[in-house]
């Protein structure tokens, strides 16, 4: 194909990738492990190592291949597998931190920096092997490094297992006690889902679902920053235009990720399973979800207007980045993780955005209350009803919602919880103080809404 | 193989010449040039084709970028899929 150059696309391009801060948030290659059943905890973990290794062994470095020669920075390369309540469904063992150890160990073998997939999913009911892998969560995050973890509490289909949720409550709790003296960070690598997705590229919650192929490579794009950039240039314009112009952005987004997602399927001889259209930001100046809501107008965001600025970029990103990839999946959509957005953590230590004002931006975007500090001594029933509230929100609307919360250790309302790198910083925000303790304990199973009953 | 080479620098003679004397001696093709002075910074930009180009993608990026650094130059190479990509349906 004969190609003109254009030196101002050339040079948008450039200014995008060197000074908004577009990349790739992640490559996530994801490999099924339910040949790695084994009757022994051993002997599946050995299994869970050779097979990652095996398949993963040139993700990182095809990885910073394609970054040098497309000059796109990839921040990423990780890995999400079977969830291991299926992978170690046939260990006789009582607990199975032992697997959990086996995918660090592989992880950092293979130099990534994150593996999901120490999950369950029990939005319906228990099986014994999910039983054992919960309980295992606490001392797993404490005891790895790079092993992410999520449950799947409630689904459209299914109804809310509220079993579950009381029991996450309380998990989520221990793994803040095991990981006290790093305020808590265990928690930051564990998800409470409803409606979770298969194929999701993203951490903490990634992992690689029943229906998906032995190997898929899944690519997560981001970009706030451009989006910001390109909404300064709508000022005081309606918001057919904004919505028009974070369209077209979010489109030449998910183009970049589209080409990095075929460029690794064909290098790893692995196939394309899909981009992610997520807005992912980080805690870096310029790459904030926050301040592009701020953009639309609203002086800080967590003010009135919040939730309908979010809910037309969610869905401006979704429709120009639908048509620039063959697959879209994932969690498409704008994340609005509290600690790992710059413009978030100003908004939620100047008092404007509460946890409640979050609550409910997250029925129009993706995903939900994600990396929330509170109180170190909120309770366990807060927090389970914090995580039925959420997941009533996803079954209700169809959706994924997410609850990330790290109950810091020792820290009240105000304080600030240091995570460090991607995760970043999170100010401790205040929770209800009245009780939810006889709603939690009821447990049993919220029924599935009239909607799932669609066939 | 086609792609994008960029320099950046502050504006001083001899920039485009040493630049293009460099991927000469790779056997490099330009294909298209432009440059342009933005405030006092200089920018160029070419298409290149590496068919003929001896040195792996990596090794000539690097030595771009180490030979441009000797004269205080920015100098990127991109495949020029990625532009291609994003502005293009």
């Amino acid at each position: 194909m004969s190609y003109l150059m254009n030196t101002n696309e050339i040079l948008q391009t450039i200014r995008m990738i060197d000074q908004q801060h577009l990349d790739v948030r992640t490559i996530t290659l994801g490999v099924d492990l339910l040949d790695c059943a084994a009757d022994s905890a051993e002997l599946c973990a050995g299994r869970i190592y050779d097979k990652i290794c095996r398949l993963a062994r040139d993700l990182v470095p095809t990885g910073e291949a394609i970054e040098r020669e497309f000059g796109i920075p990839i921040v990423n390369k990780r890995l999400s597998v079977t969830p291991m309540a299926l992978v170690g469904a046939a260990c006789r063992d009582e607990d199975l931190v032992r697997l959990a150890l086996a995918m660090d160990a592989a992880a950092r073998e293979v130099g990534v920096n994150y593996i999901g997939g120490f999950s369950a999913l029990v939005h319906k009911g228990y099986s014994q092997s999910d039983r054992k892998l919960i309980r295992s969560i606490p001392r797993a995050l404490a005891e790895t490094e790079r092993v992410c973890a999520s449950v799947n509490v409630g689904s459209t289909r299914s109804g809310i297992n509220m079993d579950a949720v009381a029991e996450m409550g309380r998990i989520i709790k221990e793994t803040a006690r095991l990981t006290a003296d790093r305020d808590g960070l265990g928690c930051s690598k564990l998800v409470v889902f409803c409606n979770a997705v298969e194929d999701n590229p993203f951490m903490a919650g990634a992992f690689h679902g029943v229906g998906e192929a032995e190997c898929a490579v899944n690519v997560g794009v981001s970009g706030p920053g451009v989006v910001y950039e390109a909404l300064k240039e709508c000022a005081g314009m309606p918001f057919d235009a904004v919505a028009e112009t974070i369209k077209r952005t979010a489109f030449k987004v998910t183009r970049m990720g589209q080409l990095v997602a075929r460029e690794a399927s064909a290098r790893l001889g692995v196939p394309f399973g899909i981009v992610d259209l997520s807005l992912a930001p980080t805690p870096v100046k310029g790459d904030s979800v926050a301040r592009i809501l701020e953009a639309m107008g609203l002086e800080v965001c967590g003010t009135h207007g919040t939730t309908a600025a979010l809910a037309v970029l969610n869905d401006a990103v979704k429709k120009g980045g639908v048509m620039a990839s063959s697959h879209v999946g994932g969690l498409s959509g704008a994340f609005i993780p509290v600690s790992e957005d710059e413009g978030m953590i100003a908004a939620a230590r100047e008092g404007t955005l509460t946890i409640d004002k979050l609550e409910a931006m997250t029925c129009v975007c993706s995903v939900g209350l994600d990396m929330i500090a509170v109180p170190g001594d909120t309770p366990a029933e807060t927090l389970s009803a914090i995580l039925a509230d959420e997941a009533a929100i996803g079954m209700i609307n169809n959706k994924t919602t997410a609850v990330r919360l790290i109950p810091a250790p020792g820290k009240t309302a105000g304080d600030t919880v240091e995570i460090g790198g991607l995760f970043g910083e999170a100010p401790v925000m205040e929770v209800h103080k009245a009780s939810s303790a006889e709603f939690v304990a009821r447990g049993g199973r919220i029924p599935a809404p009239l909607h799932s009953l669609r066939n | 193989m086609k792609a994008i080479v960029s320099v950046y620098a502050r504006d001083a003679k001899g920039i485009t010449a040493y630049v293009t004397g460099l991927l000469a001696q790779e056997d490099i093709n330009i294909l298209d040039i432009s440059q342009t002075l933005m405030q006092e910074y200089f920018t160029m930009i070419m298409l290149v084709d590496l068919a003929d180009c001896p040195l792996p993608f990596d090794a000539l990026s690097r030595m771009l970028q180490e030979r441009g650094r000797e004269k205080s130059l920015a100098v990127h190479i991109q495949r020029q899929d990625i532009f291609d990509a994003m502005h293009r349906i």
